[in-house]
């Protein structure tokens, strides 16, 4: 089966095509790229007048399976991902029980080929158990498939455990993404410290609780070499220091998500659940600096940290709310509303930001850019369309987001999956 | 006069200087209800007052209960726990029964900030807030500005001191609110680490001695220091608050001739304040629990006007 796209306007990571082309996808791969093909009995696609990516990578989701199914089934979070334009997504270990051995890796990259439209790779922990003490089978587990390890939900706190857990992936070939936040500073913390918490009464988390654990990590990195990837980076003091390790030659690499380049903590004077999320919405001087961060390099890439609750969970007061929102479904219009067309990046660095880099980061092969002989996996962007975030439009089985009634501009129309068309918006 | 407008009390911000007065006058009328030998009046005849209090209260408990019961409405105390989150029903889901029932006013406290604000959002009964957590209690903070009101026949101009535990206080939240809208000069004063962050940001000073600010103020409020503050860090030493922070007999001497001593209560006597200073004649602590019932009934009768008359609220 074949699926020939278009008049495709290729936007690469290194490069924007300003003159349209045909891509045509064979067994699953790209075969071909050319100003006009023609080939019989293949599927076509219609570009015209939208933009096309290589499929986007999302590094850092849940799931929820095992365990929590009614907040997101791999199927409803895969719907959700091709909705949003993804193809390839990471989903993180903090599950019941939590990812942390082959067998249960298998058995999600077993269920996720069985509902087959998209590319959904589990998270292992870094710990047993989540719980900070002593190091998981590094090589079984990525011998079931596994790329990267997490203790996300939480930080490995343990300085000597995170020491030992850099050597060892280092050698493992493992990539380790840390949550950063030391739990005695954040201390029940239910929302960013400052202003906003001490005027609604509200537990704060202070930005140091993050900023502790990635300078402390930049400097196990710096000693022992190895590489640690920051999940979410919140705040204006992170990514300073993250910057200056960058500028040493320090290998850490960093991600950050919509709502925290979008939202600041005004946002929770409403009492609204849906936007209790860990890390905390900052300030806007954080959000100022998480975009800087992004333009400049210092921020990898954009991930969403889509974090289903139902509503059930969420329909409680602030401080007993669990921490996230969702996010797959919105993340390339916000990307393309408050970085894109404001001028903050370009549309190949969103590229790179939403799929190149991180396929570097985690190493997924033959992913991450539109060349003959890499996956065909393809992502189609109206990056004019104006449209509105509704809850009756969410796949997503849980609908915990502060976006419903944002207007984005920037819309997937298209999502193609190893050559096969997996979401088309109609 | 203006006219009342609120069908619901959960926090002073919603509140105008003209409301507070209001509030200042419907008391003044009340209070001598208290003083009678008959102590009831028939104001809220057919109404239903509930009491949710998710925390343990004795004082704030008792007073709004008189309160309801000395204007003859109906009243119903029911004391949950935050735990019973965990049986499943949420706290939005027992007002909603409640309200269900056709009560007309629930009085609701809630270790949680927020709660009460929730609450009047989506339910028709008029919601007082009780205390929510370390956000606010505008009744408490009414009584104290009614109390200082009462000394000194105004509050514009005064300079008030709020010392201790800032950082966990719904009684300073609320009085700076207050106080600042009555125009009060407010200045703070505690350990560093007991002092939120920002706190700057609503208009008061943040004073390091006690000392120095016991010599500028006309009103010296006191907070309860929670004991496991120490626990919690927070603290070195209750012993040592005490000698750093607390307010007794001698360090009073620098202070101006009619300076009032308030406190929210309960007290923990020797460690905010010494047992002198506490039964000393610049204390009015008691005078506040007695205007508290006064405050509360000018609160009950004046949401029970717009219930009636079927007013929008205007939060």
């Amino acid at each position: 089966m074949s699926l020939l796209i278009k008049s495709a306007r290729i936007v690469n990571a290194n490069k924007e095509e300003k003159k349209t082309q045909d891509i045509l996808i064979e067994k699953g791969k790209i075969t071909k790229i050319a100003a006009s093909i023609k080939k019989d009995g293949a599927k076509t696609f219609d570009a015209k007048g939208l933009i096309v990516t290589p499929g986007l990578i999302d590094i850092h989701v849940h799931f929820r399976t095992p365990g929590q199914e009614y907040k997101e089934t791999i199927e409803t979070g895969a719907r959700a991902a091709v909705k949003g334009g993804f193809t390839t997504v990471m989903c993180m270990p903090n599950t019941q029980p939590v990812i942390d051995n082959a067998a249960i890796v298998e058995s999600i990259i077993d269920e996720a080929k069985a509902v087959g439209i998209c590319n959904v790779i589990p998270i292992a922990a870094i710990s047993r158990g989540q719980k900070d003490e002593e190091l998981v089978d590094m090589y079984e587990i990525k011998k079931a498939g596994a790329l990267a390890l997490s203790d996300d939900g939480k930080s490995v706190v343990n300085s000597q455990l995170m020491r030992m857990a850099i050597q060892y992936a280092d050698q493992a070939g493992m990539v380790l993404l840390q949550h950063c936040e030391d739990p005695l500073v954040s201390a029940g913390g239910a929302m960013n410290e400052g202003e906003n918490s001490t005027r609604l009464g509200i537990k704060g988390d202070p930005g140091i609780s993050e900023s502790i654990i990635v300078g402390r990590d930049i400097e196990l990195v710096n000693y022992l070499g190895g590489h640690v990837h920051f999940c979410h980076m919140s705040t204006k003091r992170s990514i300073e220091l993250i910057r200056m390790a960058k500028a040493q030659g320090i290998n850490v690499t960093a991600e950050a998500c919509p709502h925290h380049f979008t939202l600041t903590d005004d946002a929770v004077q409403s009492f609204d659940t849906s936007t209790k999320v860990n890390p905390p919405l900052r300030t806007g001087e954080d959000v100022e600096a998480v975009k800087e961060g992004i333009k400049d390099g210092t921020i990898d890439c954009i991930v969403t940290d889509h974090a289903p609750h139902s509503a059930e969970d969420k329909e409680v007061d602030f401080q007993h709310a669990p921490f996230g929102m969702i996010g797959l479904e919105t993340s390339v219009g916000l990307t393309m509303t408050e970085l894109v067309h404001k001028g903050v990046i370009s549309l190949s660095q969103m590229v790179d930001k939403m799929s190149t880099a991180q396929a570097k980061i985690v190493g997924l092969e033959n992913k991450g850019q539109i060349k003959e002989g890499f996956d065909g996996d393809i992502t189609v962007i109206d990056p004019d369309q104006e449209w509105e975030v509704t809850e009756t439009d969410t796949v997503s089985k849980s609908k915990n987001t502060p976006f419903f009634g944002y207007n984005l501009k920037g819309r997937v129309k298209a999502t193609i999956f190893a050559g096969k068309m997996v979401f088309e918006d109609v | 006069m203006s006219k009342w407008t609120h069908r619901h009390l959960v926090d002073l911000h919603d509140l105008s200087r003209e409301d507070i007065e209001m509030i200042f006058e419907s008391a003044n009328s009340f209070r001598e209800v208290n003083t009678r030998d008959v102590k009831k009046v028939p104001t809220l005849r057919g109404k239903s007052v509930i009491c949710l209090f998710f925390e343990p209260s004795t004082r704030t408990r008792v007073s709004f209960e008189l309160a309801a019961k000395r204007l003859s409405a109906d009243t119903i105390n029911i004391s949950g726990s935050s735990s019973s989150l965990t049986k499943g029903e949420t706290i939005l889901d027992t007002a909603k029964n409640l309200e269900a029932m056709n009560v007309d006013l629930l009085i609701v406290r809630h270790p949680v900030a927020g709660i009460p604000r929730v609450l009047a959002d989506n339910c028709k009964a008029g919601i007082i807030n009780g205390g929510d957590g370390m956000r606010a209690h505008p009744s408490q903070a009414l009584l104290d500005m009614y109390t200082i009101q009462e000394r000194f026949g105004k509050i514009d101009g005064l300079h008030v001191g709020i010392v201790g535990d800032i950082l966990h206080s719904r009684v300073a939240r609320s009085n700076i609110v207050g106080l600042l809208k009555m125009g009060a000069k407010v200045s703070v004063c505690g350990p560093a680490t007991l002092m939120p962050p920002g706190i700057e940001s609503y208009g008061v000073d943040v004073v390091e001695s006690v000392d120095d600010l016991i010599k500028e103020v006309d009103v010296l409020m006191l907070l309860r220091l929670q004991k496991e503050r120490q626990k919690q860090k927070y603290l070195a030493s209750v012993n040592e608050y005490s000698t750093v922070w607390g307010v007794n007999e001698k360090r009073l001497e620098a202070a101006k001739k009619e300076i009032l001593i308030m406190h929210p209560g309960p007290t923990n006597r020797g460690v905010e304040l010494s047992g002198d200073v506490a039964d000393g004649g610049h204390s009015v602590i008691l005078n506040q629990v007695t205007n508290g019932i006064a405050i509360r009934m000018a609160i009950l009768y004046l949401l029970s006007t717009v219930r009636d008359e079927g007013l929008v609220s205007t939060q």
